[in-house]
Parts: C-alpha cells; structure tokens; sequence
C-alpha cells in the first residue's frame, strides 16, 4: 500500500474523495489495479488513456455481458472507443460502488442499457438488452415470439405515459421499486 | 457522449428550450425532489429511497424553488451528481468561489460537517475491517453473486446470535459459580425431603475405563461429561453467598432463558422486518415481475465465468418458465371439469400419500427415540461393543437425518405429478420440507415426554419416572447434545465423502452417466433448513444443556468454512436462482418458525413438568417456575402487590383487549393506505395521459405562432435535440412530445 499511496498525491486523493463515493482504500486499490493495466513507463501521467481492449481484461469486467456498453458510458474520449482514464475509472467505480444512492445507479444502469445512446428505451434497446441477459449465441436466445410476449410485458408494467419507450423516470420509478437492483448493481474490486 | 447528454440534461437540468415547459408541475416537482433530496443527503445513505419516494407533487408550493433554483442545486453533494470527473471538478471550484462569499461562521460550519463527515467515513470503514469473515464473503459475492452471499451472512448472523447467548449464559449463571469460591463466596443447596426423588446414582464409569468408552462419553455426554458445566444437572445451587449480597441462582437460570428466547425473537424480527415491508411491497406489485427480471436481473459482483455463464442460463429458464406460466395459467383457466376433479383427485391421492410418508417417518422417530432411551436406562454390563453402543445411542439422530435425506427427493418426485404452476411447485416443496424438518424435533421431544412424565400419584411421587430418569433435564440435554453433534459431522462426512468424490467421477470421468448426473448444486433452501434445524436443537438445548451455545457458535464457525470450500470447490450454484431479496426474507421466516417452535417445550418444561429433584437449580422447587413468584413475595414495598396484578386474570384480559385494538387499528390503517396507492396510481396514469394531450396541443399552438413570426430557425434546433423522444403518430406536429419529466415518482 505505502508505494501506492506516495504515487498518489495526497491533495489529489482526498480530491477523489470528496468528487467519488469511494473511500481512500478502494481508491488507493483502484490506482493500484489501473496502473497494472499500463505499461511501467506510462504509470506516472494521470490523463493517459488506457484502450478499452486492456479495461474489459480486468477480471471484474471480462464476464459481464455489459462491459463493452459500460465503457462506452464512462469514457469520456473523443473518438467514442470505451478508452478510460483513471479518474473515469473512478468514476466507473464510484457509481457501481456500495454507497452511491439508488439515484445515481439507476442513471448509470439507463445509459448502460440504452444501447443506441438516444436517452429512451425503446423495443431495439430492450430486445439487445434480453439478449445480453440470456446470451448471445442462438440456442441460448428467445425465440421472436417469446422476444415479442416478453417486451410487451416490460412496456406494460413500465411504460407509464404508453408512449411504447421506456423513458429515464419511468426507469427509475421502476428501479426504486426493485429491490434487488441496489444490491446487485455493483461491482467490487 | 455529448449528444446523449444533451439529450439528457438540456431538459432536466439547463433551462429548457422552452418556458413554457418550466412551468408544468411535473417539471417543478422535480425541482423540489431535487431540493428535498439535498436536504436529507447528509443522511442520504440508505435514506435515498425514502426521498425518491416521499416526494409527491401535490404537497408542492409553487413559488418557493422559483426563487433560488440556483442555491438548490448547489446544495447537493457532488458525488451526486451524474458527471464526469472534470464536470464535477469544475463545479466543485464553482462551489468553492462562492462558498468565499459566504460568512466565516457558514464556511466554518461547512468545513467541520466535512471533517465530521470523513471522520465518520473512517470509523465506518475501520468497523467494518473488525467484522467477521468480511474478506471472505467479499470473495463469495464477486464469484457467485448475492443469492449465495445472503446465506453466508446468514450463517453470519447465527454466528454472533449463539455467541451472544454464550455470553449471556456464561455470565449470569457459569460465572457466579466459578468465582464464589474465590471471593469467599458460599453455595448452598439443602436436599428437600422427598427422599425417593433425591436419589442420583453417578452414571461415571468405574472400574477400569477403556479408551474406548471415553469417546463414547465425549460424543454422547454421559458418564465424566454428565457432571460438568455442561449439563443442566450439574448446576446445584440454591443461592451463592457473596459477602456483600446473595445471588439467587435459580431465579438467574430462569431469566437468563427467558432472555435469550426474547433476545433471539427481538433480533431475527429486527432483522426480517425490512425484508417484510418490501415482501410486502412486492407482493402488490405482481405486476412488475418482468421488469424486475430485466432491469435488475444481471448481478454486476460476478466475477467468475462459470457463474456468469450460469447466471445468464438460468435468466433465460426463469423468462422462459415465467412466460411458461402465462400460459399455463391461461390454459388452467381452460381446464374441463372433467380434468379438474381427475387432477383434484389425483392431488388428494398424492396428498395422502405424502401423509402417510410422514406419519411413517414421525413414527420410526418415536420408536427409535423409546428404543435407544430404554437401551440407555439399561444397566452398564448388559451393553454390547462399543460401536452398537454409540448406535444405539445415536439413533434418534440417525433416523432423523436419514428421513430428512429422503423425504424431500420424494417429495420433488411428486409434487410433478401434480400439475402446479412451476413458482407454486417449489415453494410447496420447500413447505414440505420445512415441515419435515421441524416436526421431526417436535416428535422427538414428544417421545422423550412421553417417556419421561408419568401421572402424579403413589406409583408415581416425583412427577416424573424417578428410577430411570433421577435426572431428566439432563438426559433431555443429552440428547440435544448428541443432535447437534450429529448435525455437524453429517455436514462434514457429506461434503467429504459425497460431494468431493461426486466432483471427482464428474471430472474425470467421461462416461455419461457421470456427465448426466452432474456436479452437485449449492441449493439454498436446503442449505438454509440445515442450519435452522441445528438452531433450533439449540435454543430448545440451551434450557437443558447451558454450554449449548458455545458448541453451537463453534459449530457454526467451522461449517461456515466447510460451505465456502465445498461451495468453491465442489459445488455450482444452483440453476434455479434464489434472489438475495425474497430468500433473506424466507431464511429469517424458517428461523422464526424454529424459534416458535423451540420455545414450546421449553416453556412447556418450565411451567408444567416436575423439575428433578436429585439435581439442578431447581431442586427445591415442584416446578421451576415457582421460583418467579417466590422471588417476587421477597421483594419490599408495594411491588409483589403490584407483580401479581400484573399477573392477574383481569390484567391478561385487558391487555388482550387493548392488542387486539391496537392490531385492528393497524390492519385498517395498512388497508387504507393500500387503497390510497392505488387512486395514486390511477390518478397518475390519468395524468400522464393529460399531459401528453395538453402537450401535443401546447406545441401546435406555440409552433403554429412561431411559424407566423417567421422564426423557423428556432423550431429546426428543437426538433433536432428532441429526434430521438420523438417517434410517435403525429411527427410533424409535435416536437415536444416526451413531456420533460412525467411526475411518475409516486
């Protein structure tokens, strides 16, 4: 820990502190695993940006059928290829982290879902978003006609003002009443 | 990315396009959840839901957020807000200009709320270092997710509860006795007349004593065992004679007990109390099941691939079963009467069948438990080797264990034939089981009553069978203590000769048997009911066998050690998922249910049989309660006065009376409330449906005079920031159509 931390100045740290929900250990931690990912003579400039082929390696990532659409939220790159820097790697973490509040994650679970990036979900959004859940490959997939029951139902329960797209309040009307997804929404290093 | 945010902010957060808009009372409501939601973000953790919901627009005053929208916005902390880390850098200075403005005494007052705040974060994060096997279960939840964490501070929680009882009993009752020789202290007991009753033969081996039958002793807690710390009978003690004071054991015993079930009943009902509202909550809302399903159903903490693979199949059959059960429903609905009575028929059969099965099962239990209880009323010479002593011994447990091993494989072989719907078919399993598991206990404590009581009378003057039980409340902790240590090794020689060798013919073996069979599921609910069981024998054991608690938190520590390895070793999660939400909740439901159930006979055995009078604290009592009122008559003044009206019939009635009240008052307030949230929700998809309407209206206008002044310019950028809320009838005529934000926090 003690080399980590003089890598990380201690203005910068509490600075993260106050902008992130993350305590001083998991952004010590976070540094840590980010820094792994570069290469030696890289790790002391803090805006460089790592591709988002090395990010998805991490181990807490390289599962999650959502990884390739949760860099692309995060990254605040130009040219829209999911590259990180460390502090949207914080940022990353501070919204998939225990105490951010619901509010918060539902945001991010939004823009994580809403594939096409036009600020509602819509039928297109919801079908890529089951197939992520059950997989990809065709056997694991619905069959249309189950593809057209299912998205029928998520659009009656959640569709509040029947405008046949899930808009950003509607979706978080919906998550505040789930109970599952404060828990399940998180990733811990 | 900028697009997107355009898309997201220009409306919610900027000023919009359009002023007209700002004024919609959807839009203001936002404002003030805003507003409210900084109010309470010092408290926000755990409060957020509470903010998000409680806001409702109607409460609103129009004019207060229009003054100082600004202020409002600043007032929430910056790791709120939704931005990325230059924005929020940038607004952070922006607050650090302006907070130069404010006065010494509000900067001073915001620099110690931030200081406090970090300090608070820093004990937080040190307490919760010191909390047991955090690192562990940090491990279990990023490999398999929370389904499988919620058991493991399950058996967390056991932990510490049987821990804490230890400690109860360790202090209150163990402590006093071991200490009062020390500080010239003097323990008296005086034996009571009865003569017959008083005698207590040592059950210590004499003679010459084999190894062999120490282990005996050690596992079944006869002979050197009998008269230590751990039994009930070794606890003779009338009062301890301190210098200053007399500490009345017996009355200690007795409140230390009530205690502890109190204790156990305050906590688990603390703990189940969250996840009861929101069962509760979610109940109504059957009607959001999918959604659930797909807008929470990924768990983000899985780290391991397999269980990411796992995770997406068993999504895909839970989908599958759930549009399954439309359909199942529907075709339900469909059923002729001639298919109902044969599938009502068919049940009630299987039903029978099922009781049948059970009542088999209670009455092997009672057997086994008169056999081995006569076999141990024996006398030492007559007794065979030494492994048939232990069988015999142990046999109540064995068979216990053996017809929970069996009955629930038969029951899930059933419960097919009866053509449930697939949700219905495994909670009805599950009830089966539970029901097995615990009456087994039930019959078990039965038998031992039946074979310990006896009516008083001349052939019976104790109360209790004298000459083959001189001291019953030890022997029934006996058999708690062979339970529980039954228990335990059965958990350890499963994991060691089933699932280990299971995991390995699966592995390396290619035949296709072994590839069907597969590896073996970490199932929840079994799991679940295997530790209810031991706490159960514990609480029902504690009355009996003191240091109960302690060999329970032991216990308990290392099966939490054995699951993990045989969980991440042998085992694959279960394809069925168990949602950490709804199983929290059922855990601590079978827990209540155990404890329900264990403080009958321990009551039971308080207030109607014959305490021993060869051994206990309560030697000298008929039965143990005696010692309460007897304690109480001693007190000064005006309080026995004042206890036994309390204890009076008139007292019990009135109290009732106003319970009952108090109930009622409660059921009509929760149905009221019931009733409200659904005008709500009417009324908000009524609103919803207004809104859109008066907003197509608005636009039109606004565009129509727009399009008269000449200025297109303006309607072209609207309409190019709304293209992606705007695929709807009408799209030339309305370009707002997604209202800013509908009012849908209810």
């Amino acid at each position: 820990m003690g080399t980590t931390a003089s890598q990380l100045q201690k203005d910068l740290l509490s600075e993260y502190q106050e902008l992130t929900f993350l305590t001083k250990q998991e952004i010590l931690l976070a540094h840590k695993r980010f820094s792994e990912l570069m290469a030696k003579e890289e790790r002391s400039s803090p805006s460089l940006r790592v591709p988002m082929e090395k990010i998805l390696t991490m181990p807490e990532l390289k599962s999650n059928p959502f990884r390739e659409r949760i860099c692309h939220v995060f990254s605040t790159s130009d040219m829209k290829d999911g590259s990180l820097t460390f502090e949207d790697f914080l940022d990353l973490l501070s919204a998939f982290s225990d105490s951010a509040t619901l509010e918060i994650k539902s945001h991010y679970a939004f823009r994580i879902f809403d594939f096409d990036d036009d600020g509602t979900l819509d039928c297109g959004d919801l079908e890529k978003l089951v197939n992520c859940l059950t997989g990809e490959t065709e056997d694991t997939r619905l069959n249309p006609e189950e593809m057209r029951q299912l998205i029928t139902n998520i659009l009656e329960e959640s569709d509040i003002d029947k405008d046949g797209t899930v808009n950003l309040s509607e979706f978080q009307h919906v998550i505040s009443r789930s109970p599952d997804f404060v828990s399940s929404f998180k990733i811990v290093l | 990315m900028d697009s997107v945010d355009s898309v997201f902010y220009s409306e919610r957060l900027g000023p919009s396009n359009n002023p007209l808009l700002d004024q919609l009372p959807s839009y203001q409501s936002l404002l003030y959840r805003r507003k409210s939601s900084a109010t309470g973000s010092t408290k926000r953790r755990g409060s957020s839901r509470r903010h998000l919901s409680s806001s409702s627009s109607w409460k609103w005053k129009g004019d207060k957020v229009e003054e100082k929208p600004k202020a409002v916005a600043h007032q929430r902390l910056i790791c709120e807000l939704p931005k990325t880390m230059e924005e929020k850098r940038r607004d952070n200075v922006q607050r650090m200009e302006q907070a130069r403005d404010l006065s010494s005494w509000k900067q001073w007052r915001q620099n110690t709320h931030h200081s406090l705040k970090r300090l608070k974060e820093d004990c937080m994060e040190l307490l919760r270092r010191l909390k047991l096997w955090r690192g562990d279960i940090h491990v279990i939840e990023g490999m398999f997710g929370t389904g499988i964490l919620s058991y493991f501070s399950f058996l967390r929680f056991l932990v510490l509860l049987n821990f804490v009882i230890f400690l109860l009993m360790f202090c209150f009752i163990m402590l006093p006795i071991i200490i009062a020789p020390h500080t010239s202290g003097n323990a008296t007991f005086d034996l009571y007349n009865g003569r017959e009753c008083s005698n207590y033969p040592s059950t210590s081996r004499r003679g010459l004593v084999v190894f062999h039958q120490y282990i005996t002793d050690l596992l079944s807690g006869t002979g050197f065992l009998e008269e230590t710390y751990l039994f009930y009978g070794y606890y003779k003690v009338e009062s301890i004679y301190f210098p200053k004071f007399s500490y009345n054991l017996p009355l200690a015993y007795l409140l230390v007990t009530i205690t502890y079930l109190f204790l156990s009943l305050i906590w688990i009902v603390k703990r189940s109390a969250a996840g009861f509202k929101r069962n509760l909550v979610q109940d109504e809302d059957r009607f959001q099941s999918f959604c659930n399903k797909i807008f929470a159903g990924w768990d983000f903490c899985i780290t391991n691939e397999t269980a990411a693979r796992l995770k997406q199949s068993s999504l895909l059959y839970e989908l599958k079963t759930d549009l399954e059960e439309e359909r199942i429903k529907q075709k339900i609905a469909d059923r002729t009467r001639r298919e109902k009575c044969r599938i009502y028929v068919l049940r009630l059969v299987l039903n029978l069948f099922v009781v049948a099965v059970l009542a088999a099962c209670f009455f092997s239990i009672y057997r086994a438990t008169i056999y081995s209880q006569e076999f141990q009323s024996s006398q030492f010479d007559q007794r065979p080797n030494f492994i048939l002593e232990l069988i015999f011994e142990y046999l109540p447990s064995i068979v216990i264990t053996l017809a929970n091993f069996i009955t629930p494989l038969m029951f899930t072989l059933i419960i097919q034939f009866e053509d449930y719907s697939p949700a219905f078919e495994i909670r009805f399993t599950l009830m089966r089981c539970v029901f097995m598991r615990l009456a087994s206990i039930g019959v078990l404590l039965f038998s031992l009553w039946s074979q310990i009581t006896c009516d008083l009378g001349p052939k019976c003057p104790c109360g209790y069978k004298h000459s083959d039980y001189p001291c019953w409340e030890s022997r029934v902790g006996q058999e708690m203590y062979k339970l529980t240590i039954f228990d335990f090794i059965i958990i350890g020689a499963v994991t060691i000769f089933v699932e280990f060798p299971r995991k390995l013919i699966v592995t390396y073996c290619d035949c296709g048997l072994a590839k069907w069979w597969g590896q073996q599921e970490f199932a929840i609910p079994q799991n679940v009911l295997e530790i209810v069981y031991g706490q159960t024998i514990c609480w029902i054991g504690t009355f009996y066998c003191p240091l109960l608690p302690a060999i329970c938190t032991i216990k308990y520590f290392i099966v939490f050690y054995i699951k993990k390895m045989t969980l991440v070793k042998n085992c694959r999660p279960a394809t069925r998922p168990f949602r950490a939400s709804s199983s929290n909740f059922f855990f601590l439901v079978v827990l209540l249910i155990g404890l329900a159930l264990a403080c009958v006979p321990v009551i039971f055995s308080i207030a109607q049989i014959n305490s021993s009078r060869a051994c206990g604290p309560f030697m000298n009592y008929t039965k143990s309660w005696e010692v309460v009122p007897e304690a109480v008559s001693q007190l000064p003044g005006g309080l026995p006065t004042f206890f036994f009206a309390l204890s009076s019939e008139a007292f019990a009635v009135s109290f009732f009376v106003v319970t009952c009240l108090a109930m009622f008052y409660v059921i009509a307030l929760a149905g009221a409330h019931k009733r409200v949230v659904d005008q709500l929700r009417e009324q908000l998809a009524m609103e919803g449906r207004d809104k859109r309407f008066l907003i197509q209206k608005l636009c039109q206008a606004q565009r129509t005079s727009v399009r008269s002044a000449g200025v297109q310019s303006h309607a072209d950028r609207d309409r190019q920031s709304n293209r992606g809320a705007q695929n709807h009838d009408d799209p030339g005529g309305v370009f707002l159509a997604q209202p800013p934000v509908s009012a849908t926090h209810v």
